[in-house]
């Protein structure tokens, strides 16, 4: 029965668009589901292997600005740049993976957050191929919300799936080998600075996929939104801490939870305006309290709330 | 010519005068790091919040804000031992698959007050008016006849030489009292220093806060010739950490160092590539100095003492 949970949940996510929900509450579902697949590329790498990454917003905004270079300078249709985002996207995976991938620790932290930040500043200043901070419009393709749906649906599926295929061979052990204790798992014989790229190249692309769907679907670029460090880098660890780290469903679980909190915070009076100071206090009490997020540290929550929290 | 070498030779000035002032946030930034052995992310925006004290105490009190040193650095000392105390502490006793916990925590500690600023005080930019803002010393002044001229803007060497004080002060606290050796008794070896009989929790406590209050006497000096706005903080902190890697995690010499390099380095970007390049410029020499230099400048001053 277990093994059937994910296409019964996809198959019940297949079905939404006929319950005739409202436009808005499809953008909601749509955020979600893109954010789940940020999440689930971000875990790949943060969650199974261990390696902390700041700068993930560099893969997202390079998808975005694939798909927003393709259309604006080339004339194709923007959903070309899901295929031109491949190379760029696993090339400078690679050179970065070539940089970062022999620091551990605090240093590869900070390497990703500088790289994601001279992406970001390199885009505002190639002011004739990307048109800095003007952004870059597109013409949406379509106007109602069920195709993009159905779009970032299957491409959540291919993410969801990719990655346990992946969690669950042999590269995915190695994955945790590393994490775990990278010295022993070199002793072992395992090239750890192979697995390592493996893992970032993956997750880069499913990232930049990601990237590629925003534009598609927002229609707007401009390097503060798809390279920004605080609402996009910051806020793809949030799903995935507060989801659960090395978990399935912790990313999706994460998602919805930030996508919904992100809504409800900001339209509220007053407290709109706070939104990030209540992102910032759930992170510290999640990092305090539960420090394998809620899908990770689910038996304690069963204990902290008896019977309830077990169903849940 | 003389118009390039005076060019070069104002860059250079204003370099090092940046680059003093650089020094003291990345000493603050290299002490917490060398004690606790995490990254702080929410350097930056401990200094934001000691420049709007500076800013609050000038607007409302017309105090000076290089008076405000006496104020904002101690306010900031107690604000660092508090969120030491009562977040860090706990999360560093927490079980968790991932060993990078402390340092999401400081970014969101940092997501916090960055936010709580632009609530209340909005996101505008401010500064403090300070009357001496424009005054400069003329080399022509000096040097009637001199073939070039160059300026040495008034509040920038007040705030270099007032860095270059405060150093020397933490030097001698650190290397002639007893809580600065236990500090760094404590950053060399958490347990030998245990054993020896240092309170290893209340150095960490005490490290933190200092670490604040550095980078708050570096707001105070910064808020004459800066702006200041809630979005600062992050600059900042990215800035911190530049440093702190191109001198050498935990090093204070480097520190030193790393700031001045960091300092000249971007006003030579500025000048001769472009203002909006010189961001770029910043993390190009950081990724450089991770990759050929991981022991950053501290190394080579260590291996030229190994030689000797």
């Amino acid at each position: 029965m277990k093994r059937f949970i994910p296409l019964i949940v996809l198959a019940l996510l297949a079905v939404l668009p006929f319950l005739g929900l409202s436009s808005y509450v499809m953008h909601l579902f749509i955020l979600v589901v893109m954010w789940s697949v940020s999440g689930m590329a971000w875990n790949l790498l943060g969650g199974y292997c261990g390696q902390v990454s700041f700068g993930h917003a560099a893969f997202f905004g390079l998808g975005a600005y694939c798909a927003g270079l393709v259309s604006f300078h080339l004339g194709l249709s923007p959903w070309w740049g899901f295929l031109v985002s491949v190379p760029f996207v696993a090339v400078t995976a690679l050179i970065m993976g070539l940089i970062v991938l022999r620091l551990r620790g605090p240093y590869f932290v900070l390497a990703t957050l500088a790289l994601g930040e001279i992406m970001r500043i390199t885009a505002e200043n190639l002011t004739t191929l990307t048109q800095g901070n003007l952004g870059i419009m597109i013409q949406r393709t379509w106007v109602e919300k069920t195709a993009y749906y159905y779009i970032i649906l299957a491409l959540a599926a291919l993410t969801f799936a990719a990655i346990k295929v992946l969690a669950e061979s042999r590269w995915g052990y190695y994955f945790v080998a590393i994490r775990e204790d990278q010295d022993a798992a070199e002793s072992l014989g395992i090239n750890t600075t192979l697995y390592k790229t493996i893992a970032l190249a993956v997750s880069a692309v499913f990232t930049g996929f990601s990237g590629a769907f925003y534009m598609n679907y927002m229609g707007y670029i401009d390097p503060q939104v798809v390279f920004s460090l605080g609402d996009i880098s910051i806020l793809t660890i949030m799903v995935v801490m507060v989801g659960g780290v090395a978990t399935y469903w912790g990313p999706i679980v994460g998602a919805v939870i930030m996508v919904l909190l992100a809504e409800v915070i900001r339209s509220l009076p007053y407290i709109g305006t706070a939104y990030q100071t209540l992102f910032g206090v759930l992170l510290i009490v999640i990092i305090i309290y539960l420090p394998n997020g809620l899908v990770g540290d689910r038996e304690k929550l069963a204990r902290l709330f008896g019977k309830k929290g077990a169903a849940a | 010519m003389w118009v390039q070498l005076e060019v070069f030779l104002q860059t250079l000035i204003a370099g090092i005068l940046l680059g003093g002032l650089y020094a003291l946030i990345g000493i603050g930034m290299t002490l917490i790091l060398g004690v606790m052995k995490i990254i702080n992310l929410t350097h930056g925006q401990l200094m934001m919040v000691a420049m709007y004290i500076a800013f609050w105490l000038f607007s409302l009190f017309h105090i000076d804000p290089y008076v405000s040193l006496l104020i904002a650095p101690p306010l900031l000392f107690l604000l660092g031992m508090f969120l030491q105390k009562a977040l860090i502490n706990p999360v560093l006793r927490v079980e968790s698959i991932l060993p990078h916990n402390q340092v999401i925590l400081t970014v969101g500690i940092g997501m916090v007050l960055q936010n709580l600023a632009t609530i209340f005080f909005t996101s505008d930019y401010r500064s403090t008016p300070v009357d001496y803002a424009t005054d400069a010393w003329y080399l022509s002044d000096f040097w009637h006849n001199a073939p070039f001229e160059l300026s040495l803007s008034y509040p920038w060497s007040v705030s270099f030489l007032l860095s270059v004080l405060i150093t020397t002060a933490l030097w001698f606290f650190l290397t002639k009292t007893d809580t600065g050796k236990s500090i760094r008794a404590t950053a060399q070896d958490r347990d030998a220093a245990m054993l020896m009989g240092v309170n290893v929790g209340f150095m960490r406590v005490i490290t933190f806060g200092l670490g604040a209050a550095l980078v708050g006497a570096a707001g105070c000096l910064f808020i004459p010739i800066y702006y200041l706005f809630p979005a600062l903080g992050s600059q900042f902190t990215l800035i911190a950490f530049v440093i702190t890697i191109l001198g050498g995690l935990g090093s204070t010499m480097g520190a030193i160092l790393g700031g001045l390099i960091l300092g000249v380095f971007e006003s030579m970007t500025a000048t001769y590539v472009g203002m909006g390049w010189a961001p770029v410029g910043r993390f190009a020499i950081f990724v450089a100095a991770l990759v050929f230099l991981p022991g950053g400048v501290a190394s080579l001053l260590k291996r030229k003492a190994v030689s000797k």
